[in-house]
Parts: C-alpha cells; structure tokens; sequence
C-alpha cells in the first residue's frame, strides 16, 4: 500500500469479500478430523501429571526364583533395583543441592563462570563412590548414570578404572551430544521461576548430569552458541591421540527414540541432527514423516483399516520385503511378532481376532522377552489412541495368561507401562489396568511383585509413587489383604524415608477405596497398620493417613468402630493441633467415622469436632469449606446428635457463613450446601430451617433465590409442611410467589418448589389461591411460550389442590383459559396446556368440566395430527381419560373420527403413546359398541405398514377383551377369509392376542376355531404356520383342565409335524406350541408322541426330538415315570432293564 | 436378527437343557437313557409316600427298608454300564 493518500475510495472487491477468499484459501488445507484426532490422542488430552508416565521407564528384571532354583545367582534383581533407587535419590539431592548452591550464589552474584563449575567435591565423591561400588557389583548397568564427569579437563581419569569409563563415557557423550527435547526442558528449569517445579518432580530429569551445566543462569540452550558440540567439532577440538569413541555396551537401549524424531527443538537449528545408529527405525520413521503416503498394504499382513506415520518406525523391519532364508530363527520370530502385533493394533476386526488368537496360542513358543520387548515400547508411544491401547492392553492380558512365571522378568517394564492406566480419568481404562495388574501379580506371585515394587515405594517422583501405591493395592486385593499385610506394617513404619511411609498409607487407603466392605474382615489390622501415621513428623503423612482412615472408615460403614478405637484420640487431638491441608484431611477422617459411633458417643466427640468446624466456617479455602460442610452433614445425619444441640449450636454459625448469595454463585457450593441443610433439617425441623430461609425469597440475587427454592422444596417434600405455622406461611407462600414472579429464566426449580409446597399445605393455601390462580392466569397469556409452558405445567401441579380447596369456579376458568389456548404454536407449550387441560379434567370429573366435553374433544381431533411426541401423549391421554370416563357426552361420530385419527398415533415412536392409543380403542369400543370400531381396524390390517398392522391386532383383542369375545371372534375369522396375505397373517395374529388376553374363556370357542386353525397350520407359509402355532399356545394353556382335550389333541396332530422347522421363529413357536400342549395333554401323550424318533436313525430327526424330551422332562419328569415304556425285552448280560418296582401287585 | 435367535435362542435352549440331570442328547445309549428312567421311578416312589407304602406292602418290607433299598438302588440301577468298543 503506498503512503499517499487514495483518491478513489476503493479500487477492489470489498474487504469482507478479500477476507472470505482468504479464509477459503485457509480452508482448503484444513483438516477437517485433525481436531478430534489429537483428542483421540491419549497423551493429547491428558494432563501434565498423567503424561509423566513417558518419563519412566522399566527395569528388566531376572526371575529370582527360578535362579535360586538352578543355583544360579540372580543378577538385576531387587538389590540392584534398591541401589539404583538409592542411587537415584542420591542423584535427586545432589542436584537439588546443586541448584540450591547456584541459586544462592546467583543471587548473591557471584556465578559468572558457571560453565566450567564443577559441582561441590564432597557431593561428587559420594556419588561416585555409590557408582563405583554398583559397577564392581553388577559388571554390567541397566540405567543410565550420566553423573560420571570424566572428561571435565579438572578430572583426568587417573581414578577411574578403565571398565568404568568404558562403561560411563558413551552414555556421558550421548548425554551431552544428542540432548533430547525433554533434557532442553529441563535446562530451562533452572530459572528461578520454574524452580518449585523441580521440588516437585525431582526425579524427572533425565539428562544425567550435564543439564546441571547448561542450567547456568542467562545461558539459553536452545540458543546458536550453547548447542552441544558435533562430532566433527569435537575432532577438530581434541587431540588425535588419548580419545576414542567407544561403542554403546551391549545391553543400552536409547529410551525413547522419539525424541530423537522430527521436530525436535535441536534439529530445528539448521543441520545439527545426529541420526542414532541404534535406531535405523528412527530414520524410517523420519523418511516416513517425509513421505506423505502411507503404506495400507504390508507384506505378510494384507490390507490394514490405517496405518499410522508413527507406526513406520515400531514396524520397520517388516514394511520391506526381504529374504527371509537370510534371517537367524530369533528374527523370524521377532517379524511373526511384529505382524501379529500389527494386525491386532490396526487390522480389521477379523484379522485382528485371528492374530490375537495367534499371538495368545504362541505365546509360550515366542517367549516373554520378544514379545513385550514389541507390545511395551508401542504402549509408550505418544500418539498412541485409546483403541489402540485398549488392544495392545488386551494382548497384554492374554499373553499373560499364557506366559505364567514367564513374565517374572518383565514384571517391572510392564508395570511401568499398565500403571498410568490406574489414574486415567478413563473408567473402562482403569478396569483394564486393574485386570492386568491382577493377573501379573497372580502370574508372578507375591514375593516377586513386592521385591520388584519396593524400589518404586519410595521413589523420588510422587508421580511413580502414587501410581506404584494404586498397584500395591489391585495386588492386595488380587492376593489377598493378609498376605500383603506384613509388608505394609514394615513399609508404613519405614525409619528410612517418609516417601516410603507415605506411599504405605496410600496404599491402605487405595485398598479401602477399591475393595470397599471387603476390608472388613481385615480393618482393625489396616488401621493399626497405619494409625501411627497420625503422628508422624511430616505434614504430608499426617494428612494421607488421615484420608486413608476416612477411606477405611467410608468403605466399612455402618461397622466396624471398634477397628478405629485407636485413632479417636490422636484424631481429635489432631483437629486441635492442625491448620490448613491436614486439618481438612483430619477433619474428613472424623467425617466418616462419626457415623459408625455407637449413639451414646456420638454426642461427645460431635460436640469436640463442632468448636473446630465452627471455627473453620469461617475458612476462605475452598476445599475446607467442601469438607466442612461434608462433615456438618454427617454429623447431623447421626443419630446421637440431638435436634436441640443442632439448633443451638450449629445452625446461627452455620446460616452466618453459609447462607450468603456468594456460596449460591459456585454450582459445586450451592449443591453442598443445599445437601447439608436439608440434612440440618431432618434433625431441627422444617420451621427452624424454612423460617431461617424464607426471606431469601425475596432477596435481590436470582441464584440465591433459586438455592432458597431449592432447599425449601428439598426439605417441605422430606418432611411436609405441617410444622410450618400461620405466619411462617404467609411469609413462605409470599416469598414465593414473589419469587416465581421476579425469575428470569423459566427453570425446573421454581417449577418444582412452587408446586411441592403447595401440595404441601394442602387446603392451607385456600387464601391465597385466588392470587396464585391469577398470577398463573397472567402468565398463560405471556409473551413468552415459555412463561406459558410453565405456567400451564404448574396447573397441571395444582389441580388437585384447588380443587381441595373448593375452588371450583378457578378450575373452571383456568380450563377455558386453557381451552382458549388450544391453538398454541410451540409443541412443548401445547404439550404442556393439554396436559394441563387433562389434569383439570381428572379432578373435576367429565360431567362439570369446563369447557362441556363435548366442546373439548371435537377441538382435540386436529390435534391428534400434530407429530409432536410431547403434544400426541400428552392428547391420547386427555381423549382416553374423557372415553373412558364420558364418552356419552360426545356424539359418535366423533368418536369415529377420533378413531380414524387414533389410527396414525399407532405409527408413534414412543411405547407410551401407542398403548394409550391401543387402549383408547377398548375405551371407545365400549361405549359404542365393538362393530364399528372393530370395522375400522379390521380394515387397517390392510395397510402396508408392519407396526401399524400388529397395533391394530392389539386393538383388535383389547376390544374382544372389554366387548367380550363373543363380538369379535366371528367378525375376524370372517376376515380370515380375505384373499389378501397381511390380513390374513393380521387376523391370526388378533386371535392370537385374543386368545392370550381372554384365557380360560377360550374353552367357549376352541371348537370354533379349529378349523380355522386346521387351514392356517396346512398353509405353505411359513409365517402362517408360526402365528397359528401361537394360538394354539395360548388357546392350549388357556383351556387346560377345561375338558377340550379332543380338539388339542387334533390340533397337536397338525403342529406336531411341524417340529422340524429351522427358521428360529417358527421353530421357537412349535415348541412353544409343544409345550403348551404338554400341559393340556398330560406328558404321556407327548411322551408317546416323542419315543418315535429318540433312537431314529437319522441324527437330524434325533436331535429334534430330543430336544422335545428334554423339554419334556425337564418339565414334567416326575409325572413321566408312570408312562415309560417296558424295556424289560431290552436286557442283556448284566444289565436288568426291567422296573420291578412297578410290577408288583397286591 | 435371524442368525442371532438360532444362535442364541436354541442353542441355548440346548446348552441350558445339558445342564440338567437325566436330560439327553442325539448320541445317548439305550443304557444311559433307561438308567435314567430306573432313577426317576426309584426317586418318584421315594417321593410319594402312598407308592412307598403301596410297594412295602406288596414287598413285605418295613416303609424305611423300601425307601432305603430305592434309593440305594439309585446307584446303578441297571447294573454297571455295559463296556463301549461294542459298537
């Protein structure tokens, strides 16, 4: 744009124009999925806690029992774990006090050469010496140990040995040249700001020492000139001679190969990307993160549903073809493995259930090692999605199963992988890592799930141990609190740590949350367990014991107090002692535990805990203000607490601090303490609450208003309104008419409370009903469809009451008022207005209706077209009510036409209006007389449509039900006659219905209807055949006993044949048929009927019949013995068929 | 809808049929199915008491010696089962 001014106030387009083709332009390359696709991502949606979890990682372990038995000695196992935690904590502090010391000296300014700082010698020497003493006990090292510092220039490696640099230095180089994202992060954790982070999580930085150096204040690592060195740099630095590059040992593993991938912040630099000779997958992936198509087709593998770029570089090795007569037998498995795995992560679902069950059958023969060493680094990819963990997880578990004590080595990786799933916010996610755990403990037994759990109890990171707690306690409840009981005494008692002390009590408190009453059998030893955690030194055992007694105390309420007898006094001594975050943990413990007190206790320890609570009313922490609240609840809940200490002692403090319109503008305070003071008024009283409140009616906030209602109604429906005096309700049925007039949004609240308390005070109301009524009227005729639905839905709720009240002249104004309305636009306002209509109706009866009914319902026939579900029920209910109570009033040709109308309400979505519908028929029916109404469905069953014809069938028998049969039997079968195949199915099925409905009255038309049977059961169609066979059941069953048995038996001769029938329903019908048949005939006619084809020597008419006997016997196997046939002439050798017993004559 | 019903509906009516006692199946032997009917007529004398006393009578044999012997009788009621490779 140039600087002169334009003269021409615009050459182009518009500008909104410009911006809509730019943003097209946008658009174009938008992905539309690619929103929801991160969301899919677990790692994507979760928080920065849960995504700690790529922060661990696993410690391949050995199994010890198996050495010990093969005389071997375990390398890797528990000690080495114990002293890599060790050492680990001691890595923590070290860098803690390293930190502290920059710190200090930054501010004091002194650090200018932070650079070439070495970190304080004693510090280092102890390090050293802890690294040392593992080197020369294990030979070869699992975890990294980056804090070797021997190429500092100040330390040349005369002390070292040279194994141990042979060891250090390639993990120290890699350290510092290939710094990965997650070490520039923690780089830049150093500055002041960031440094609570670092108390928080010390364990997490994984860098090893040398961030420690780029930490240095001012220094940027991400910057130009901070970058780690080359390679090539570092020749052309150091010395030809005296160097050398070492190759990585044998058993190191770079940890997460991710990072090393794309957009790193280093690569990002300009050229500076080493590319990691251990992982040629990295490269592969990186080729296929350039590549923009992927592969949906592998060799091997056939077509998968997706294949993901992420995916290339866990499944390199099988995306090329290759000779695999070049490959050893180890790498054949490992490609079988990666196939499987692949078709199971993103295969279609048959090919995933054939490798699944593949996988699972080859477990043993692929071994435990393989196979995890390729599902466990999947599991920790971060674009892993919530189907493809599920899976993995699912192969997880059935390996397993397979595996045995096979997995004893892989326990920890594995546990490091399935822990995070037990702090998903997933539900269905935590089941299955609960499952898991479950089985792995159970695979690997206790002794070994302790020993390779116990580093992790008192691991630096609170993340490792809050996730190791919840997995101690799937164990427990997996093997058994009592085993893992010892355990937990020792850990809970550690002198060493209070990390570790902690962790024992979550794991308690774990236990009773997820067993819940299950601890019982257990709770005195859980609590002694843990009781003394009550006077620990550290706050923050002091509070998760508290939390793990309220836990304990939670799950086995109402029992069990005796368990807690112990911890009352440090409990209240406690409440006295602490403020804050331990006060509101000890408060809750009281909370739960109160309840299980015996009654006559209850009253003293309420009274100590009130003085704190009370004082605690007060608290501006939101988390107190909950748990106080909670344990006021629980409190007044109990039994010993006496309604006269509630209202003296409680209740002033407790309105001070709570009812005020701030605690009605947080949902979650509002719902609390609408919660509590309902509770409050179980014990003082409706009057002492309400008449607290009642002015909060009239108050100028709209939220406190509506946690006022909402409250009044709680407590008024609870515990009625007789308490409530003359005054108290005049001030309540003026506050609230005052309040339903001033809301100003239309809400279920007012609806609701406006209406229970009414209902309430019953005929008290009479005085003001005349306002009331007039207030509704008012609103009927708003402006707004929604003022008018509510007030209509609240006549609906008043009816009654007006009509107790003897106000009969409102009801009837309101009815015309509502009449008058009948023409309403809004569905949902109609809806509402007939509702209201017909409550009116049901209360004041049809004879002094207002409006005559005879005006009413020729105005609702319209509306029976309407398709609104609300507006059908809310009319087939009204024209039901006024058809079955008054259908005199109207004239039957109305009736007929409603009838025609009724017809479409059978085409309804919703159950409720089609029965109305159904039984509005039998109430029209009845007053009209059956022909007509019976005509009109009869020809509905030739209508096309399926759920139209089979309601009419039901119609059909509800008026052969209230009409008698006699009416309609001979009408249908008539009808049967009909050429047309839907009537014909239609009219069997009426009788069917008929005959279900009418029972035992059917003996008087069996005989009729046989031969209309005899056609229906010899019909080529098979549907006839079935609904026929129905008939027969019912008829059958409902003439059993009633002397028919010559026309069952003939019908039994035509459905007999049919017991060879495969559709399922008809055969499902016959036998039904069969059955019903067993109960008229007696078993033996059935029996006779049955040994034809028992021992037949096709299978298939065997089959069939035995599953007739079956049926039979299982019916009637008592009533069968006398009908056996003699089998005597059967016998041979030792084996006497003949029943003596029955042969013996007196 | 018409798979799902044969695969449940009687398939397991079948499945539940097996789960009883004295039921049968397409591939039963005359001996297994007649051993079952010597069961149910010994446990029917036993449990009507008017048969029990019909047969003491007509056995000479105290009522308990009757309900004894049947149900001892219940063991195997047609003798030991005859040996399989007969067929």
């Amino acid at each position: 744009m140039s600087d002169q001014p334009r003269l021409i106030d615009s050459y182009t387009a518009p500008k909104d124009v410009l911006e809509e083709f730019a943003q097209l332009a946008d658009e174009e390359d938008v992905d539309p999925f690619r929103e929801t696709a991160t969301s899919r991502q677990i790692s994507a949606r979760q928080s920065d806690y849960h995504n700690r979890r790529f922060e661990r990682q696993g410690i391949a372990g050995t199994d010890a029992f198996k050495d010990a038995a093969e005389g071997k000695d375990s390398e890797g196992g528990y000690k080495d774990a114990m002293r890599l935690a060790n050492l680990e904590r001691e890595e923590q502090r070290v860098r803690r006090a390293i930190q502290e010391k920059e710190k200090r000296e930054r501010e004091e300014g002194t650090s200018r050469d932070e650079l070439d700082r070495t970190p304080p010698a004693s510090e280092i020497d102890e390090v050293l010496k802890d690294v040392e003493a593992s080197l020369a006990a294990s030979g070869k090292r699992k975890r990294r140990w980056d804090v070797g510092d021997d190429d500092e220039p100040a330390k040349p490696d005369g002390e070292w040995s040279d194994k141990a640099i042979e060891d250090a230095a390639p993990k120290k180089r890699r350290s510092r040249w290939d710094a990965t994202p997650a070490d520039v992060s923690a780089v830049g954790a150093g500055e002041p700001k960031k440094r609570s982070r670092w108390d928080e999580t010390p364990a997490t930085a994984p860098g090893g020492l040398a961030p420690i150096f780029m930490a240095a204040p001012g220094i940027n690592a991400d910057g130009q000139h901070n970058r780690y060195m080359t390679d090539e740099e570092l020749d052309a630095l150091l010395p030809p001679t005296g160097y050398a590059i070492v190759a990585p040992p044998p058993g190191y593993a770079t940890r997460a190969p991710t990072r090393n991938l794309g957009a790193t912040p280093i690569s990002s630099l300009g050229g500076f990307h080493i590319q990691d000779d251990a992982e040629p997958s990295a490269a592969a992936a990186a080729a296929a993160q350039m590549a923009p198509e992927l592969p949906t087709e592998i060799p091997g593998v056939g077509t998968l549903a997706f294949f993901k770029a992420e995916d290339a570089k866990y499944f390199e090795k099988i995306l090329t073809e290759e000779d695999e007569t070049q490959l050893s037998v180890d790498e054949m498995k490992e490609r079988k493995i990666m196939r499987l795995l692949l078709k199971i992560k993103n295969g279609t679902p048959p090919v995933r259930k054939t490798a699944l069950r593949q996988i699972t059958d080859k477990a043993r023969e692929f071994g435990a090692g393989p196979l995890f060493d390729k599902i466990l680094p999947l599991l920790m990819e971060r674009t892993l999605e919530d189907q493809e963990r599920h899976l993995l997880v699912k192969v997880i578990d059935r390996v397993l199963y397979k595996l045995d004590d096979l997995v004893r080595p892989y326990v920890h990786k594995i546990l490091v992988v399935i822990e995070p799933l037990l702090i998903d916010e997933d539900y269905y996610a935590r089941v299955e890592g609960r499952e898991i755990i479950s089985n792995l403990s159970k695979a690997a037994g206790l002794a070994h799930m302790i020993s390779t759990m116990r580093p992790d109890i008192d691991h630096a990171d609170e993340y490792v141990r809050n996730t190791t707690a919840r997995a101690f306690s799937v164990v427990a409840s997996a093997l058994g609190i009592p085993s893992l009981l010892p355990f937990l005494k020792a850990v809970c008692r550690s002198k060493k740590s209070w990390q570790a002390r902690h962790t024992g009590i979550r794991i308690v408190q774990q236990i009773a949350i997820m067993m819940g009453c299950a601890v019982l059998p257990h709770l005195r030893n859980l609590v002694d367990t843990i009781a003394h955690g009550l006077e620990d030194d550290q706050q923050k055992v002091r509070t998760m014991t508290a939390l793990g007694i309220a836990a304990l105390a939670e799950a086995s309420a109402p029992y069990g107090i005796e368990a807690f007898d112990n911890v009352l006094e440090p409990l209240w001594k406690g409440i006295r002692l602490h403020r804050g975050k331990g006060l509101a943990a000890f408060l809750k413990a009281i909370g739960f535990i109160i309840p299980l007190m015996e009654t006559e206790h209850v009253g003293y320890y309420v009274k100590e805990v009130t003085i704190i609570l009370i004082r605690e009313f007060q608290s501006s922490d939101e988390e107190m203000k909950k748990i106080v609240l909670k344990v006021v609840k629980q409190c007044a809940a109990t039994e010993g607490v006496t309604p006269q200490y509630i209202k003296q002692d409680i209740l002033p403090d407790f309105f001070k601090s709570f009812w005020i319109r701030r605690m009605a503008l947080d949902r979650r305070n509002y719902r609390q303490v609408v919660e509590t003071t309902v509770e409050l008024a179980q014990k003082a009283g409706v009057a002492e609450i309400v008449g607290r409140i009642v002015d909060g009616l009239k108050d100028d906030s709209e939220p406190y208003r509506k946690m006022v209602m909402e409250t009044i109604t709680n407590v008024v429906q609870a515990l009625g309104a007789s308490d409530i005096d003359d005054l108290l309700e005049v001030r309540l049925v003026d506050g609230i008419i005052n309040a339903f007039q001033e809301q100003t949004t239309e809400d279920q609240v007012m609806l609701d409370g406006f209406g229970t308390v009414v209902n309430a005070l019953g005929v008290r109301v009479k005085p003001y009903m005349t306002q009331i009524v007039s207030t509704v009227l008012w609103r009927l005729n708003n402006k707004s469809a929604k003022v008018r639905q509510q007030a209509a839905d609240l006549t609906t709720r008043f009816a009654v009451v007006i009509k107790q009240c003897g106000e009969d002249q409102l009801l009837a104004k309101l009815g015309v008022v509502l009449f008058e309305q009948l023409g309403e636009e809004y569905p949902d306002t109609l809806g509402s207005i007939i509702a209201a209509e017909g409550a009116i109706a049901n209360v004041v009866g049809m004879t002094e209706m207002q409006p005559p009914v005879k005006d009413l319902l020729p105005r609702m026939t319209p509306i029976l077209r309407n398709r609104h579900e609300k507006v059908q029920e809310a009319s087939i209910n009204l024209i039901g009510r006024i058809a079955d109570r008054g259908a005199e009033f109207v004239p039957a040709r109305e009736w007929m036409r409603i009838c025609f109308e009724l017809l479409d309400l059978l085409k309804a979505h919703k159950k409720a209006i089609r029965r109305a519908a159904v039984n509005s028929f039998g109430y029209i029916a009845k007053s009209l007389g059956p022909q007509d109404v019976l005509s009109v469905l009869l020809t509905n069953l030739r209508v096309q449509e399926r759920q139209s014809r089979v309601c009419s069938t039901v119609a059909i028998a509800i008026v052969a039900e209230t009409c008698g049969p006699f009416t309609c039997i001979p009408a249908i079968l008539n009808e049967y006659r009909t050429a047309e195949l839907n009537v014909r199915t239609g009219c069997l099925k009426a009788l069917s219905f008929v005959f279900e409905y009418i029972g035992p009255q059917s003996a008087h038309y069996c005989d009729s209807v046989v031969t209309m049977l005899e056609d229906a059961l010899t019909d080529r169609d098979l549907v006839h055949r079935q609904t026929a066979s129905t008939i027969v059941k019912h008829l059958a069953l409902g003439v059993a006993g009633m002397g028919c048995e010559d026309s069952m038996l003939h019908l039994m001769n035509l459905v007999w044949p049919n017991c060879f029938e495969t559709s399922p329903h008809v055969i499902g019908a016959v036998m039904d048929a069969i059955e019903a048949m067993r109960v008229t005939l007696g078993p033996g006619i059935l029996l006779n009927y049955t040994l034809q084809g028992l021992f037949h020597p096709a299978r298939k008419v065997r089959e069939v019949y035995w599953r007739i006997y079956n049926a039979l016997y299982l019916g009637a196997s008592d009533a069968m013995v006398p009908f056996y046939p003699d089998l005597g002439e059967l016998s041979e050798g030792n084996n006497v068929y003949d029943r003596h017993m029955l042969q013996m004559v007196i | 809808m018409a798979s799902e019903l044969r695969y449940t509906a009687n398939a397991q009516l079948e499945h539940l049929h097996a789960r009883y006692t004295g039921t049968g199946h397409a591939d039963m032997t005359k001996y297994d199915w007649i051993t079952h009917q010597h069961r149910d007529t010994c446990a029917s004398i036993v449990g009507h008491p008017p048969l029990t006393s019909y047969l003491a009578i007509a056995d000479g044999e105290s009522i308990g010696r009757v309900k004894f012997e049947m149900t001892e009788r219940m063991l195997q009621p047609c003798g030991p089962p005859p040996p399989k490779n007969d067929e």
